[in-house]
Parts: structure tokens; C-alpha cells; sequence
């Protein structure tokens, strides 16, 4: 298997006294779609705003391409080539497609935002992204459906020439059709090299996309397999009791050992 | 959420989407629906400029003189400006109670700084801006990095400063504002031949940009409006620059004898006001971070935007905008005295913003909300006043004039919210 483009190494985290990860190993592979999956409040929200240098970790490394990197915010992690899709969404409802995609990255011109530029890259990627359901790219983001609004995310994720995207729970509020589309969208990131790291509930979504399989329990790492090496059940027991078979942490989560 | 009707419509790529509404009757059924999703812009100020000029010019004939219409420029102008500063922190959901009373103290080291120091009255300007950049970036700072509600912090403000002019003035006295400049927006007027030539230059040039857009914009496939909406706006632009201008030219003054002439000098402060303040929020990166912070800090703050330096530049310009505003007030009166910018001032300029389509919500105003409000705020007192009126019925309409748009405010919110424009 190719090198991990992004690599966390035995990471803690606790909020005041609850101790959130325990030394968690994570990786993200280019070309591939790593499913992150656990119950809730099993620390996957949590891994991802560290990942994204939201959140600052107790210990543990964070490498980049192989090399250990210091993460100070989300500028950082974006220098990185690293880009997060959050659960609640982070869209502006008061301003269009556009200006919610550039948030934070306008592109100047002169005195002034190069609106030329920002909107024909806008145009080019929701269209590099096969997107066919937005009237405007000058629409307010507050006019679109929860399917839209997501996709939106994930196309400024894109945008940016990233190495990786995080979509924390993207389909979780989403019918049939749009997850359909998103899940659709997802494929094609990795299909075009990304590594993507896919958080859902949903056994159905994660067998069709991912490549690989973390399961969280409690915090724990209780699993990082092939998709193709576990059943939908097993990926269940992991997610629900922490194991299953010869696979998962030991019956006492505080000896265990992965 | 709104309903996802769109998902199965659409059958062609992303190349085909809409660039422009097709012709000025969509653009106009667009506008019709955004107004009907609540999203009113300046239209209940427009419609209540015009029904107070149809009220106070059929109760008095002096209301419609160009001799008045000149005088209601003048008194709007301090409520545009601070009603231009108020807007900054109305975008990010704040409020700032401390601007009218900012204004006061910042008049005050003005008018001392002229008369017991001798200074020109562009460096004494200076030092009044200045006062009131340091008092919003106390403001800032503390609603910003101690997390205390904006409320408390300008109510705070709004008494302690009050102290200022109290002091350096005393109670019961006040200092007289007569620097031929200063006084001079006020009371002089542009001369007739040089406000045409001003006035026929804003007309051509706004008609010169928006043509050279519109055609960039299409050139290039990029979303714009339809032609004929341009030129629409063009027209609309030129008559009221024009009729304004020819309006203010005429010899209005009551006495034939005399000749008063001319656009006040107050119209071309605020006019450049507006115009630099309307670039910033709309062409530049810290015009749109003020409205993200406004519309989602949380949004902003992941895409990396500094919301600190964000809220703070925002109370830096409103309490800047009070100096000068508290500059025209005292401009207008030719005094300042300690109360000055303790009174109306400060709701006065909350209503002219939010009747100018300013949301108290955060994430949704324009500079130019401020003038178009701040003409309809100025209006009340202007005409009651020709009416002769006891007092405390320009406190009641006043009052009864902020709820009212207050609550404009807040249904277009709620349409908003459930039309999703
Ligand atoms: N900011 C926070 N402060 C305190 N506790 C938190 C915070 N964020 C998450 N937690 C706790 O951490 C645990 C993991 O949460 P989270 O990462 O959101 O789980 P998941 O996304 O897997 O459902 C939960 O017990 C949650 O209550
Ligand atoms: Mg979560």
C-alpha cells in the first residue's frame, strides 16, 4: 500500500476531565475513501477538528506526507492541502455560492476582490464536479436544499487543489437522491487522487464508497481494515461493542491494546 | 430547510446555468419575489419618505420649499453618518449604544483643540477622528477578547463618556463651534457651477462603470444583470442627482433680497462617505469578512478569517463615524455642549440603519441603508417642527418609528428564514 499522505500517531484528547481519544493511530491514503465509523460520542467529530487544527491535541504526532508537522489553526492545515467538510455545515447563509467558496481565501486584484476570477473558478469546479443542480453560482446560500448546501461545501473543499478532504457525517441529513449525488461526488475525489475521509452512519454508504475502515470505540482505534476484508456485521459489532472476532480492542478498554 | 425541489430538474451541466435574468420583466418578478420571501432592502423606507412628504407637505406649505428641503439635508447629515457607523456593528449582530455620546465627546476635543490651541481645522478634525478610533478599539477589545455582551459594554460607554465633555466644558456651558471650515458645512453652500460639474461627473461616471461592467461581466459569462436594468438604474441615478442638484441651485432664500445657493457642503462629506464605505464592504476582503462574521462567525473563524480583528475594526469605524458625525452636529448647531450626543442622536441613527433595510440580526446591511434612513429619521422632526408641534409628539413618532422598523426587521427575518432567499 502507498505511503499515507496523513498520518496521526497516538493522539490523546481530553476536555477537562473527559478523556476523549486515547492514543489514536489514523491514516489517510491517497486515492482511497477511509471510512471513519463509530457510535456517537465515540471521538469521530473530535478527530476530525484536530485533524482540521481546531481543536489542539495532549500528545501524540501529526505527520504530513510522511514528515512530522506542526499545526497551529485551520490556516495551517489548509496550507497543508488539507480541507474539512463539518457536519454543521460553516456556510454563510447571507452570501452566494461564490463568496461562500473564497471565504477567507478572496482572491484580490488590485485594491480590490477579483470577482472575475473567483467566479469563473467557482463555475469550473462545481462543473469539474459533474454538479447539475444549482440555478446560480450567484444564488444565496440560504435558497438551497440541504443536498445543495453540501455539495457547496464539499466543491469549496475541492477547490483548492487539496490533498485531503474530511466530510464529517455529509449525507446524515440528506434523502435518497442527494445522497446518491454525494456519495457519487465522494468517489470521484478519490478517483482523482484525493484521500478521503468519510464519517457516516450509514453501513450502506460506507461499504459502497470506502477502501478502508476505522472504527472508533470510546476513543479507541477498535479496527483499521480493507472494506473488503469485513462484513457489514462485523463492521457493526466493532462500532457496538468495540470487536468482534479476532478483530477489535480487549474485553477491558482500559488494558486494552489494539 | 428549504424543499429540494431542484434535485430532479436541471438535466444539462453546470455550464448552463443562469448568467443573467433574461430580460427586465425577470429581473423585476425576481424582485417581486425576494420582497415576498422578506427580503425588503430599502423599499419601507423609500415608501415611508414618500408617504412623510405627502403628510407634512399637505399639512404645510412650507415643507416642500427648496429653502426647507436644503435644511432637511443639513439635519440629516450627522444622522446618516452615525447611522453609516452604526451599520458596521449592526452587520456583525452587535450593537453600539455609546456612539451618539462618542460623537459628543469627540465634537467637544475638536471644538477645544480649535479654540484653546489654535489648531487648523483639518488637524483638529484628526484628533476628533482619532478620539474616536481609540474609544472603539476600547469597545472592541473588551467586547472582543473578554466576550462581554456589546449591550453592556456601550451602555458603559454611553454614561462614562458623558463625562468627557461635562468635564472639559461644565455643566450649564458650552463652547462655540465657528471655524469658518467646520461651521461652513453647515451653514455654506457648493458653489452652483462647481456642484453641476460634480454633480454631471457622479451621473456620467456611475453610468460610465456600470455600462464598462455590464459589458466585462457578459463578456466574460459571468453572472450579471440584463442590460435594461442597468440602464434603468442610470436613469433613476440621474434624475435624483440631477433634480437634487437643480433643486439646491435655485435661490431659495426666504428673503428676495438675499441670494442662498447651492448644495451644502454637508452633501458632499457624506456623498464620499458613502461611496468609500460602499467600496469597502463591497470590494474588499474586509467588507466581506464583516459580513461573514455576521452571517456565521463560526463559519468564519474555520475558513480562517481573524474575527477578533474583525468585530474590533467594526467599533473602530462606528466610533470613528461618531466623531464626525458629532463633528456635523456640532457643525449644525455651532456648539457644543455637554449633552451634546446624549439625546435622540443614538436611536435616531439605529433607526435610520435598520429603516434603511439594516438587519439587527447581523449579515445584512449597506452603507447606503444609512442615507436613505437617515433622510426618513430627519424627516420626523423636520416636519413636526414646521407643524409647530409640542415636543413629546416627535418623541412618540420617533419611538413609534424605530419599533416599526424593528419589527419590519424582524418578520422579513422570520419570511426569510422560511422562503430560504
Ligand atoms: N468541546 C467539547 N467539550 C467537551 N466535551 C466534548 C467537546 N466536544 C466533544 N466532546 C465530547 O467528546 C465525546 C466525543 O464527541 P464527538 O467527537 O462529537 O463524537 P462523534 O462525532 O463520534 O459522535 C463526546 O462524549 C462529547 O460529549
Ligand atoms: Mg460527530
Amino acid at each position: 500500500m502507498a505511503e499515507p499522505l496523513l498520518e496521526l500517531r497516538g493522539v490523546n484528547k481530553s476536555f477537562g476531565v473527559v478523556h476523549v481519544l486515547h492514543d489514536v493511530d489514523f491514516a489517510v491514503y491517497p486515492g482511497q475513501v477511509t471510512a471513519l465509523v463509530g457510535d456517537n460520542g465515540a471521538g469521530k467529530s473530535t478527530l476530525v477538528k484536530i485533524i482540521a487544527g481546531i481543536y489542539g491535541r495532549d500528545s501524540g504526532d501529526y505527520l504530513f506526507e510522511g514528515k512530522k508537522v506542526e499545526v497551529h489553526g485551520p490556516r495551517d492545515v489548509a496550507a497543508l492541502g488539507v480541507e474539512v467538510v463539518y457536519q454543521d455545515l460553516a456556510l454563510c447563509d447571507n452570501l452566494d455560492i461564490v463568496q461562500n467558496m473564497f471565504l477567507g481565501r478572496e482572491e484580490t486584484k488590485g485594491l480590490g476582490l477579483d470577482e472575475v476570477t473567483m467566479e469563473s473558478r467557482a463555475r469550473e469546479t462545481l462543473a469539474s464536479l459533474s454538479v447539475r443542480t444549482v440555478k446560480s453560482v450567484r444564488q444565496s446560500v440560504a435558497s438551497l436544499s440541504g443536498g445543495q448546501r453540501q455539495t457547496v461545501a464539499i466543491a469549496k473543499a475541492v477547490l483548492w487543489n487539496s490533498k485531503i478532504v474530511l466530510l464529517d457525517e455529509p449525507t446524515a441529513a440528506l434523502g435518497v437522491a442527494q445522497t446518491r449525488q454525494v456519495l457519487d461526488l465522494v468517489r470521484r475525489l478519490a478517483d482523482r487522487g484525493l484521500g478521503v475521509v468519510l464519517i457516516s452512519h450509514n453501513m450502506g454508504d460506507v461499504f459502497e464508497v470506502a477502501d478502508r475502515i476505522t472504527a472508533l470505540y470510546l476513543g479507541r482505534v477498535a479496527a483499521d481494515v480493507p472494506a473488503k476484508d469485513v462484513t457489514h456485521s462485523q463492521v457493526v459489532e466493532l462500532i457496538t461493542a468495540g470487536r468482534s472476532g479476532d478483530l477489535g480492542i480487549a474485553e477491558n478498554p482500559a488494558t486494552a491494546t489494539v | 430547510m428549504s424543499a429540494d425541489t431542484d434535485t430532479a430538474s436541471a438535466p444539462s451541466g453546470f455550464d448552463n446555468d443562469n448568467r443573467q435574468a433574461a430580460t427586465i420583466g425577470d429581473s423585476a418578478r425576481d424582485y417581486l419575489n425576494r420582497l415576498r420571501g422578506g427580503d425588503m432592502g430599502s423599499l419601507p423606507a423609500i415608501l415611508g419618505l414618500i408617504f412623510l412628504f405627502a403628510v407634512f407637505s399637505s399639512l404645510n406649505d412650507r415643507f416642500l420649499t427648496t429653502y426647507n428641503m436644503a435644511n432637511l439635508v443639513i439635519q440629516a447629515g450627522s444622522i446618516i453618518v452615525l447611522a453609516m457607523g452604526i451599520v458596521f456593528v449592526l452587520l456583525l449582530g452587535e450593537i453600539d449604544l455609546s456612539a451618539g455620546v462618542a460623537g459628543g465627546a469627540s465634537a467637544t476635543i475638536i471644538a477645544l483643540m480649535l479654540i484653546d490651541y489654535d489648531w487648523t481645522w483639518w488637524m483638529a478634525t484628526l484628533a476628533g477622528v482619532a478620539v474616536g478610533a481609540v474609544i472603539g478599539l476600547a469597545i472592541g477589545s473588551l467586547v472582543s477578547m473578554l466576550g462581554i455582551p456589546s449591550f453592556v459594554v456601550t451602555l458603559a460607554f454611553f454614561l462614562a463618556l458623558q463625562a468627557v465633555p461635562l468635564r472639559l466644558i461644565g455643566s450649564g456651558g458650552s463652547l462655540r463651534f465657528n471655524d469658518e471650515v467646520l461651521r461652513g458645512l453647515s451653514i455654506k453652500n457648493v458653489p452652483v457651477t462647481a456642484g453641476w460639474i460634480a454633480a454631471i461627473l457622479i451621473v456620467v461616471g456611475f453610468a460610465a462603470l456600470s455600462l464598462w461592467r455590464y459589458r466585462s461581466l457578459s463578456a466574460k459569462g459571468l453572472v450579471h444583470e440584463p442590460l435594461g436594468l442597468v440602464v434603468v438604474k442610470i436613469v433613476v441615478l440621474a434624475a435624483v442627482v440631477l433634480g437634487l442638484t437643480a433643486l439646491l441651485s435655485a435661490n431659495r432664500a426666504p428673503n428676495p433680497n438675499f441670494n442662498i445657493s447651492g448644495i451644502p457642503w454637508v452633501a458632499p462629506v457624506v456623498i464620499a462617505l458613502l461611496l468609500f464605505w460602499t467600496f469597502v464592504l463591497t470590494k474588499t476582503r474586509f467588507g466581506r469578512h464583516l459580513y461573514a462574521v455576521g452571517g456565521n462567525a463560526e463559519a468564519a473563524r474555520r475558513a480562517g478569517i481573524n474575527v477578533l480583528r474583525v468585530k474590533i475594526m467594526a467599533f473602530v469605524i462606528c466610533s470613528s463615524m461618531a466623531a464626525i458625525s458629532g463633528l456635523l452636529a456640532a457643525s449644525y448647531t455651532g456648539k457644543v455642549s455637554p449633552g451634546s450626543g446624549g439625546g435622540n442622536e443614538l436611536l435616531y441613527a439605529v433607526g435610520a440603519a435598520v429603516i434603511g433595510g439594516t438587519s439587527l440580526f447581523g449579515g445584512r446591511g449597506r452603507a447606503m441603508d444609512a442615507v436613505i434612513g437617515g433622510l426618513v429619521i430627519a424627516t420626523i422632526p423636520n416636519g413636526l417642527g414646521l407643524l409647530d408641534q409640542a415636543s413629546y409628539i416627535n418623541f412618540l413618532v420617533t419611538g413609534g418609528v424605530l419599533l416599526l422598523a424593528a419589527s419590519v426587521d424582524a418578520i422579513s427575518r422570520r419570511r426569510r428564514s422560511s422562503a430560504g432567499v
